[in-house]
């Protein structure tokens, strides 16, 4: 009845005891964890550490990230941001809490994150970083090429096989993490290094940067969605070619770069071309070069070919004008020692006569006597003028007399050799056809004759039209003097003597006013 | 005149790869052309065969050398074979 109260058989602990066991059974039964939930309440400490607490709806957990493990995580904590949390869930019997020590962050679940990216997306589009502007063509024919990526893996060996395969050229690797914590920082800052490396500095700048990644999750590939790797890239003042994940996978800095490559091999073939056919294009060029020259120099040619044709014969020309000359100066040479000579003659003779004046004298009396002498009687003479003007043709002048004469002689020759002809005609006749000649008819003999005559008379008439009445129709006039002779130099008449001008269509009789000829002729 | 054309040559030097190949296939095109005095196609070809020397030159500087770049620990940067 009255017993003590019975002593109670649990257990007693202290407040330090109860928290430690809760510690043990806590963290043995849940060594490990990931646990999802949004953030909130989130504080980052002086000291380093991040606090925050995971909520849902209808509960919250408390979490910290330890300051050595915050520069590891893959994403920057902000609230309201649903994330899975790994860590070791432990208490903290200060407070009674039970909490969750964090060493990884990510985003839960691809939909949130694909939300997150195309956010920062909109965002630096926003600021015109994946311009089309701001693409910069790539070099044909890098001297060295940039990559960054892992210094282990495929990626690099196939950018390497490949660019030896089309075209051998240095490689510059700046060796990056690819994934995980502080992938993001150090790929941006390999992008910048490359940027930074002055030219013809001891390390050989690249003139295009590869930044590539093989396939993996979206996780995985989260460092080239980070806004520092984007912004590095935009940046580059290296072409730059993003070639990360598969072709399926699209990363921020696949809007950045220069050029996006599906893969890390097709961002080798874009950065150096095939030396083949570079080698064939050349060889292309050196042929159409050589082709190119060949058919200027024969166009030329040939258009020389027809302007040498079209020039005059020069030589010929020299020739011909080397022969005149040689020609004008025989001449030159003959014509002075003719003028010479012509002139030492004269002298000569000058100077005989100047030396023999007296004697010169005498002989010109002589010379002139003897002209005296040898010149007609003036009274004969006009006898033998009568006499000829007597003639039927006493119009005619002592020159057509003389004319007449001559075809009247000519005349005779031809009646002479038309006898003669007729007479042999008649002989042979006579001798061939001595029987048909007594048949023969004078008659035809006549006509023979008759025709003659009539060619004699064509001939006499022709004679006369050529007499000077022709020359007087034309204007010209006939001067005789009182005597009848026909007047031909002015030096024969004397002043007042009296002259017949005799026109076309008849005679005026005229007085000479003044002696004739000019008076340099007079003597 | 020779100094103009070992002036010429020194430029072609300078040239990268795909401005030789440019000037080369412009001078190819205005010698194809037709146009030029016989002086200037020469001095055109001349200038084309160096263009193509220089082309060529550069195809067969051919090397397939990997470096690495190492962070130093002042900062600065050096380079090692990378295999």
């Amino acid at each position: 009845m009255d017993e003590p109260p019975p002593r109670p058989n649990t257990p007693e602990f202290t407040v330090s005891e109860i928290a430690g066991a809760v510690k043990r059974t806590i963290e043995g039964a849940f060594a490990r964890v990931r646990v999802r939930g949004e953030i909130t309440d989130l504080r980052a400490y002086a000291s380093g550490h991040l606090y925050f607490a995971l909520k849902d709806e209808g509960a919250k957990l408390r979490a910290v990230v330890w300051r050595a493990s915050v520069p590891r995580l893959s994403l920057q904590p902000e609230n309201g941001v649903e994330v899975v949390a790994t860590g070791r869930l432990t208490t903290y019997a200060d407070r009674s809490e039970y909490q969750l020590m964090v060493d990884r962050l990510e985003y839960a679940g691809a939909g949130a994150l694909l939300a997150r990216i195309e956010a920062l997306r909109l965002r630096l589009a926003g600021e015109g970083l994946f311009d089309a502007a701001r693409k910069r063509p790539l070099p044909m024919l890098p001297r060295v090429i940039g990559v960054v990526t892992s210094a282990q893996g495929a990626v690099l060996q196939d950018i390497r096989t490949t660019i030896a395969r089309r075209f051998a050229t240095p490689l510059l690797l700046w060796p990056v993490p690819v994934q995980g914590e502080g992938a993001a920082a150090r790929i941006a800052r390999a992008i910048r290094g490359f940027s930074d490396l002055p030219a013809g500095g001891p390390i050989p700048r690249p003139e295009v940067v590869i930044v590539a990644r093989g396939g993996g999750s979206l996780e995985d590939l989260m460092a080239f969605n980070d806004e520092a790797v984007v912004r590095a890239a935009a940046a580059s003042t290296i072409p730059l070619i993003a070639a990360v994940g598969h072709e399926t996978d699209t990363t921020l800095i696949d809007f950045a770069a220069d050029r996006r490559a599906p893969t890390p091999t097709a961002a080798a073939e874009l950065a150096v071309p095939a030396r083949v056919e570079l080698e064939a294009a050349l060889a292309q060029s050196k042929a159409r070069l050589a082709g190119a020259l060949a058919r200027a120099v024969q166009a030329v040619r040939l258009r020389l070919a027809a302007a040498a044709a079209a020039l005059p014969d020069l030589p010929g020309l020299l020739g011909t004008a080397r022969q005149r000359l040689d020609d004008r100066e025989a001449r030159l040479g003959l014509a002075v020692a003719a003028v010479l000579a012509g002139r030492r003659g004269a002298l000569s003779l000058a100077g005989q006569r100047l030396r023999a004046g007296p004697q010169g004298l005498a002989a010109l009396r002589l010379r002139l006597a003897r002209a005296g002498a040898a010149l007609p009687d003036p009274p004969a003479l006009l006898a033998a003028s009568r006499q000829r003007l007597a003639a039927p043709s006493a119009r005619l002048g002592p020159a057509l007399l003389a004319a007449i004469g001559a075809r009247r002689g000519a005349l005779a020759l031809c009646g002479q050799r038309l006898g003669a002809g007729v007479r042999s005609l008649l002989a042979r006749r006579q001798r061939a056809a001595a029987p048909a000649l007594a048949r023969l008819s004078p008659a035809a003999i006549t006509a023979r004759l008759v025709l003659e005559r009539s060619r004699l008379d064509g001939l006499a008439g022709r004679l006369d039209g050529s007499s000077y009445a022709a020359v007087l129709a034309r204007g010209f006039v006939l001067v005789s003097d009182d005597a009848g002779h026909a007047v031909t130099r002015a030096a024969g008449i004397s002043p007042g003597a009296s002259l017949t001008l005799r026109f076309a269509d008849g005679t005026v009789a005229a007085r000479a006013r003044r002696g004739g000829g000019a008076s340099g002729q007079r003597r | 005149m020779a100094e103009a054309e070992r002036k010429s040559v020194v430029a072609i030097g300078d040239l990268s790869f795909e401005e030789a190949l440019a000037e080369l296939e412009a001078i190819v095109k205005g010698l194809e052309g037709g146009q030029q005095k016989l002086e200037e196609a020469i001095g055109a070809y001349e200038r084309g065969t160096a263009l193509r020397r220089h082309c060529e030159a550069r195809l067969a500087a051919a090397e397939a050398r990997v470096q690495a770049i190492v962070e130093k620990e002042d900062g600065g940067l050096g380079l090692r074979p990378a295999e």
